[in-house]
């Protein structure tokens, strides 16, 4: 497995964090207690290191506050190479450790795009040299993401890409669909894919239903999501191949999903903070910053996809960020470009849920660690001793009102502008070196 | 060794054509390995031209096109003193859309007495078998048989090892589009060898345990002590999506190298039914190696074309008697 951070440790340097509330969902842990670190490692965690700092490590008094595995985000995308304007791997990193995220997946979908070897060693070195947080590269599955022929998928896989994808476009030609499925089974390759037909979904911008026939926009059907979806279960059921639909956003997806499951498929399934959190009523009067891919449905679907979270069916939860700048956004709706970033409010806007009463803490952190870990076969994600210390400090009571400009992200598309949340990340900590902390006030 | 009759291939192989390797028994393949053996031996002696096919005129109808094959039956037919007729597909009625049971019947009319077929259909041989009087032997159709491939891989073989029985032979490569890979499926199996296939999925037909075979998706695994490798040429025309993403790719996983030829047994024999794709399916050192009999598989091509032509010829109106 790569590994974007290599800093030198000083040797048997500590750090122990004391008077914190230890939340791992790997052990299903939530009790007050500490955690050592040395060496970059987790070396122990427990109640017995509540009040008890050991001799010559420097003390983190945590306050009662939570301390838990970084969050893993398994689709960033940046801008970096092609369109630096937006995001740099550097930028985006920032605005991933003033989130808590730990560990970013980032996307194929650059210019050129990630499907040559020499491109996937390309982001691991920018990313050594740049980038605050872990970062591990989904590359393309198909080359140029045509959506034609396959990608070098084993020496992709062997110069260490984490998974395979077709970024934010889908495959339309079910032939393909079936052979890189069934050639990536051979490598043990993780398959991601953004379910919607082209054909079905054509030109539209928003969710098809009362709010899109209001606005006069053309809609597109969750059918164009769920057909695909369909589709690709039949050939995970022929092949064998593992797969992961990237961001599903309806209940009729969702059923899908389970009933994959239940059959004992490779299937898995992910849902952005987007349509966790928001629905398609946000739109008003044409905000372009909500304007998403897959779109935001009716409020009965995100209900489900809150569901889908608590009961399990859906494995995790990422912030689809996705930076966009005034030229693509500050258009006509249905002439804007889709995608929010979401790194420095994944957390909060998670958290959200947790404050509604409709998650446990445990559960909504559960699909932004462990299960993003298991999935990718990282073995961050969990409070274990040995493991590499990637943690978030935060506060899930502190109020807060989000402001754009405050971002460290270089585009500011958020939905979540002036949008009151409830919990903040307080330090940030990768390989047991602090990435972030919280000053007290925002800088400007 | 007693030098079969007209007579006994009457018996031994009772078939008017050869069009599958489906079916074949063992005595049958055997026969025409017996036969082949000692052709072979006639001609690495110096043997003259023989006259068993005196009289006789063989039509090549090759629609796809072919060098070492087409080339092998001509020199088999001629060493067997037959008149050979090669018909230039690309010069005849056929592009100008005749249909091929037209071209069979047309054919038939001029009463050759074999007709060796290459169609890039599978079944195409078999259907033109059914609309002429003579014999007929398949050269190739699509991507289902190649008998003569076959017996030939298995004459190479058992005149390396003393015999096919018993022996491990992985076959590796394109899998899905191959004729000679079922050809030889048939025949090793027939003869009592473990058959392996070694492919990525995306090269292998949907149930291919079914064949009788052991799969592999993994070479490493799959060569490990085999006592002969087979590879197969890279059909890229055959391919009409992406089955395999680049040449560097499946040389680097497919292809033979000595680092995966060191898997197989220290005595293993590397064949290729030809034409190769140096550095795609097989190292070129690999290729011209001591261990590869590519060469002898041509020169056994000839000597099992003359056993096949002379055991049909048997059946002929007029043969033997």
């Amino acid at each position: 497995m790569a590994k974007a951070i290599e800093k030198p440790k000083m040797a048997g340097k500590a750090t122990v964090f004391i008077n914190a509330r230890i939340v791992d969902p790997a052990s299903n842990r939530d009790e007050p207690g500490g955690l050592l670190v040395k060496d970059g490692l987790i070396a122990d965690v427990g109640g017995h290191l509540r009040r008890n700092a050991p001799d010559g490590a420097e003390v983190i008094d945590c306050k009662g506050n939570v301390l838990a595995p970084g969050l893993i985000d398994a689709q960033v995308f940046t801008g970096e190479p092609g369109y630096e304007h937006r995001e740099t791997l550097k930028t985006a990193s920032h605005a991933a450790a003033a989130g808590g995220v730990t560990t970013m997946v980032v996307m194929p979908d650059t210019n050129p795009v990630i499907d040559q070897v020499a491109l996937v060693d390309f982001i691991q070195r920018r990313a050594r040299d740049n980038a605050l947080v872990h970062v591990q590269t989904m590359a393309a599955m198909t080359k140029g993401l045509q959506g034609e022929e396959m990608t070098e998928i084993g020496l992709l896989k062997r110069a260490g890409a984490i998974a395979f994808s077709n970024g934010r476009s889908s495959l339309a030609n079910t032939r393909v669909m079936r052979n890189v499925l069934n050639y990536a089974k051979d490598f043990g390759a993780l398959v991601v894919h953004h379910t919607e037909d082209p054909y079905l979904s054509g030109s539209a911008s928003m969710n098809s239903g009362e709010v899109a026939a209001r606005l006069g926009l053309p809609g597109s059907s969750k059918l164009a999501e769920t057909i695909v979806l369909e589709r690709d279960v039949r050939l995970v059921e022929m092949t064998g191949g593992r797969y992961h639909a990237a961001t599903i956003s309806c209940r009729d997806s969702l059923d899908v999903v389970r009933n994959a499951k239940a059959r004992k498929l490779p299937v898995t399934c992910g849902v952005s903070i987007n349509h966790l959190t928001l629905n398609e009523n946000d739109i008003g009067p044409y905000r372009t910053f909500f304007k998403v891919r897959p779109p935001l449905r009716r409020e009965e679907d995100r209900v489900a996809m809150v569901q889908g979270i608590a009961n399990g069916d859906i494995d995790i939860i990422v912030s689809s960020h996705d930076p966009q700048d005034a030229d693509t956004k500050r258009r006509p709706f249905a002439e804007a470009a889709d995608g929010a970033v979401g790194l420095e409010t994944l957390l909060p806007a998670a958290l959200r849920l947790v404050h509604s009463g409709d998650l446990t803490l445990l559960a909504v952190l559960k699909a932004l660690t462990v299960n993003p870990a298991k999935l990718l076969g990282l073995h961050s994600g969990r409070l274990v001793k040995g493991a590499i210390a990637d943690l978030v400090l935060f506060d899930p009571g502190e109020p807060w009102v989000v402001n754009k400009d405050l971002l460290r992200s270089r585009s500011k598309n958020t939905p979540f502008d002036e949008a009151r949340m409830q919990g903040r990340v307080l330090r940030t900590v990768v390989a047991g070196e602090t990435v972030y902390e919280y000053a007290g006030v925002e800088r400007t | 060794m007693n030098k079969p009759t007209t007579a006994s291939a009457l018996t031994s192989f009772p078939r008017r054509h050869l069009l599958t390797c489906e079916g074949l028994s063992a005595a049958e393949i055997n026969f025409l390995l017996d036969l082949a053996d000692q052709a072979a031996d006639h001609i690495r002696q110096g043997g003259h031209k023989r006259d068993v096919l005196a009289g006789r005129t063989l039509i090549n109808l090759f629609f796809e096109s072919s060098t070492r094959t087409q080339a092998s039956f001509e020199m088999a037919g001629k060493r067997l003193g037959a008149d050979v007729m090669n018909m230039n597909v690309a010069t005849s009625s056929v592009t100008k859309g005749e249909t091929l049971i037209d071209t069979a019947v047309t054919l038939n009319a001029m009463r050759p007495d074999l007709i060796v077929v290459r169609h890039h259909a599978a079944g195409a041989v078999e259907l033109l078998s059914q609309k002429v009087d003579c014999s007929v032997i398949n050269a190739g159709d699509g991507a289902h048989q190649h008998p003569t491939q076959a017996l030939l891989d298995a004459l190479t073989i058992r005149r390396a090892k003393g015999r096919v029985s018993g022996l491990t032979v992985a076959i590796c490569g394109d899998i899905l589009h191959s004729r000679v890979a079922r050809s030889n499926i048939n025949v090793l199996n027939t003869l009592g060898a473990r058959v392996r296939i070694i492919a990525p999925s995306t090269l292998l037909p949907s149930a291919p345990e079914r064949l009788g075979v052991e799969v592999f998706t993994d070479m490493w695994k799959g060569i490990e002590g085999a006592d002969i490798v087979m590879m197969l040429r890279l059909q890229r025309e055959r391919m009409d999506a992406s089955y395999v993403p680049s040449s560097r790719e499946f040389f680097h996983f497919f292809g033979l190298d000595h680092e995966k030829l060191a898997r197989a047994k220290p005595d293993a024999l590397v064949m290729h039914p030809g034409p190769m794709n140096r550095g795609v399916e097989i190292a070129s050192t690999v290729a011209d190696h001591t261990r590869s009999v590519i060469r002898e598989q041509v020169e056994m091509g000839v000597a099992v074309r003359m056993a096949v032509l002379e055991a049909l010829a048997a059946h002929l109106s007029g043969a033997g008697a």
